[in-house]
């Protein structure tokens, strides 16, 4: 098993700077000059953790998103921090090579290693929607879980389900942390589709450097990326503040950049970090493009009615219709049947008078 | 007519003091914030056409939410002292937060007053409080309504106060995974407040017709407090 130590060689770096930055590293921390060498030691005896990266129900686009991380770039996550010993996205091995490495990394690294999933199990027909390598992937997945150290749920898919949970989900696909035969491992959910790449190295550099998951919210979601919504920190929000809105695609508040709002823009009920970390090293992200927020980081973002929908269809009733038409639909009714009632309360009233008179 | 006269002049000796000034007072700075928090947070829901110009010089969606919270704030922190009034109050200021659904009296008089309601009997019983009907209704629409309302605001609200708010710990936290998402959360929210606003058309229609048609004054009694019957008839008369 390969060390930090033997990586940073492999990487052409001297043993003298090796020990340069064990102590600019002892100095950054606050601590004496005797923790040099014990950072030396540890960075040479401490093994990377193994990740296991699997693939279920979805589209390869949290690994399209991996891949294009900038700070830190991906080659380095790969390279030098992360021993990613089976992703069959990108791993050159294939078939039966590659599927005996699971098999490997489970025996040799029991309670060790990282398990990365992207996408989900469909449960349904005993998974037979998803065969991976001739068996269902709920299998690989629940053998896999058993002796990993703690899960990371990559997108919406492994975290919430997404689209191939999507009402009205004939194959039962499920998200990682509610199929049968996890257990309770750990598990850290980094939601979105695909999730932001910077979140994701991030959140597998904490990992490896702390050994532990960041601080996660109730829903298991990493706090430093997931504690806010788009619309908090939307550079658009002070023209939702103002009153300022896109009435129509080709109008002139869309040329001026109004917020998005009136649009469907769910920025203001998304937990996520586009509107600060950004896409594509921080170039752009939706909203700066000129289209609205889908939510694609929340539960069932699939099933809350149209993208371009302010308010959102309510399905419950049997006819679609959202919370204002059923509203006023109800109000309507019994506001007529109030003035019906009043109508042949006067009568009568006016009849029992007539009577005492 | 003698005798007419005599049983007015009874009658009016026969007033109770039913709303104590609290309530009262309660009751209308509460309707007020309820048409506040209805027109605000419809236009929070569908916003007003947008306004030009420079974004500085406008906060008109500022300000719609803010009167929302303000109102909010009012709405909720009359809530709480009208539950404590309820405890410390007189007996009918209970009336509407633990209705009598144990004792038969109430049944019947609620079969009654629905029968008097469907034109089937030519005249209601007395009430010094409130009549059966009118504290189910109450109960079921205002009070849960209200509860509810106030749960999912403060929820809403804990979201843009930031995790590290007492909102979003008490009521964010939980409220929004227990019904998906955030937009679930806004969604319920904007329904509930359609079902206080038809309970505010009934509140309103019968309370004008109860003033006209009941055998005891009902707006009035909201305004000073004391309930006058019309008659002096025994109320199952």
């Amino acid at each position: 098993m390969e060390t930090f130590y033997d990586v940073m060689r492999r990487q052409g770096i001297t043993r003298r700077s090796f020990l340069k930055y064990c102590s600019l590293t002892a100095a950054a921390l606050g601590l004496g000059p005797s923790f040099a060498p014990k950072i030396a030691h540890a960075m040479e005896t401490k093994e990377r953790i193994p990740v296991l990266w699997l693939h279920g129900l979805e589209c390869t686009c949290c690994s399209e998103s991996f891949i294009r991380s900038a700070h830190p770039l991906a080659k380095d996550v790969v390279l030098s921090m992360l021993s990613l010993d089976y992703d069959d996205t990108i791993m050159a091995a294939a078939g039966h090579e590659a599927e005996a490495i699971i098999e490997e990394i489970v025996t040799k690294y029991k309670g060790k290693y990282l398990l990365a999933v992207e996408g989900n199990p469909p449960l349904n027909e005993d998974g037979m929607y998803c065969i991976i390598g001739g068996k269902p992937f709920t299998d690989q997945l629940t053998y896999a879980s058993q002796h990993a150290k703690a899960i990371i749920s990559w997108g919406s898919c492994a975290s919430w389900g997404c689209v191939q949970a999507a009402r009205p989900n004939p194959t039962r696909a499920t998200p990682v942390h509610k199929v049968p035969g996890i257990g309770n491992k750990p598990i850290i959910k980094v939601p979105g589709c695909p999730p932001i790449a910077e979140v994701m190295t991030a959140v597998v550099t904490y990992i490896l450097t702390f050994e532990r998951f960041p601080e996660l919210d109730r829903q298991g979601r990493p706090k430093m990326f997931y504690s806010q919504r788009i619309h908090d920190k939307c550079y658009r929000r002070p023209h939702f503040d103002a009153g300022q809105f896109v009435e129509k695609w080709d109008d002139e508040g869309a040329k001026k950049g109004y917020c998005l709002y009136k649009m469907g823009c769910k920025g203001p009920t998304t937990y996520n970090a586009c509107s600060t970390v950004r896409w594509n090293g921080g170039l752009s992200f939706p909203i700066q493009a000129g289209h609205g927020c889908i939510g694609c980081s929340e539960d069932g973002f699939w099933d809350k009615g149209g993208f371009y929908d302010r308010l959102t269809d309510i399905h419950q009733f049997g006819i679609e219709a959202n919370a204002d038409e059923i509203g006023v639909g109800a109000a309507t009714v019994v506001g007529a049947a109030a003035a019906a009632h009043a109508a042949v309360s006067a009568v009568k009233q006016a009849r029992t008078k007539g009577d005492n008179d | 007519m003698a005798d007419q006269m005599a049983d007015q002049a009874a009658s009016q000796q026969t007033a109770v003091y039913v709303y104590e000034a609290p309530v009262r007072i309660w009751h209308w700075v509460n309707a007020f914030a309820i048409i506040a928090l209805c027109v605000t947070g419809y236009f929070i829901g569908s916003p007003l056409s947008s306004v030009s110009g420079e974004a500085s010089d406008h906060y008109v969606m500022g300000y719609m939410r803010f009167v929302h919270f303000a109102a909010a704030y009012i709405f909720i922190i009359g809530f709480v002292f009208r539950a404590y009034w309820a405890i410390v109050g007189n007996s009918h200021s209970r009336e509407i937060y633990l209705p009598r659904i144990f004792s038969k009296d109430f049944w019947d008089e609620l079969w009654h007053e629905i029968k008097w309601y469907s034109f089937l009997v030519d005249e209601p019983k007395k009430y010094t409080g409130h009549n059966p009907l009118a504290i189910l209704a109450m109960h079921l629409m205002f009070v849960w309504g209200s509860i509810f309302m106030i749960i999912s605001g403060l929820a809403l609200y804990g979201e843009g106060a930031g995790m590290g708010s007492w909102q979003y710990q008490f009521f964010s936290s939980w409220l929004i995974p227990l019904m998906g998402q955030s937009q679930d959360v806004h969604t319920y929210h904007h329904l509930v407040m359609w079902l206080l606003i038809i309970f505010a058309i009934i509140h309103i229609y019968v309370a004008v017709r109860e003033d006209i048609m009941s055998r005891q004054s009902i707006i009035s009694s909201m305004i000073s407090g004391w309930r006058l019957f019309k008659d002096n008839r025994p109320s199952n008369d």
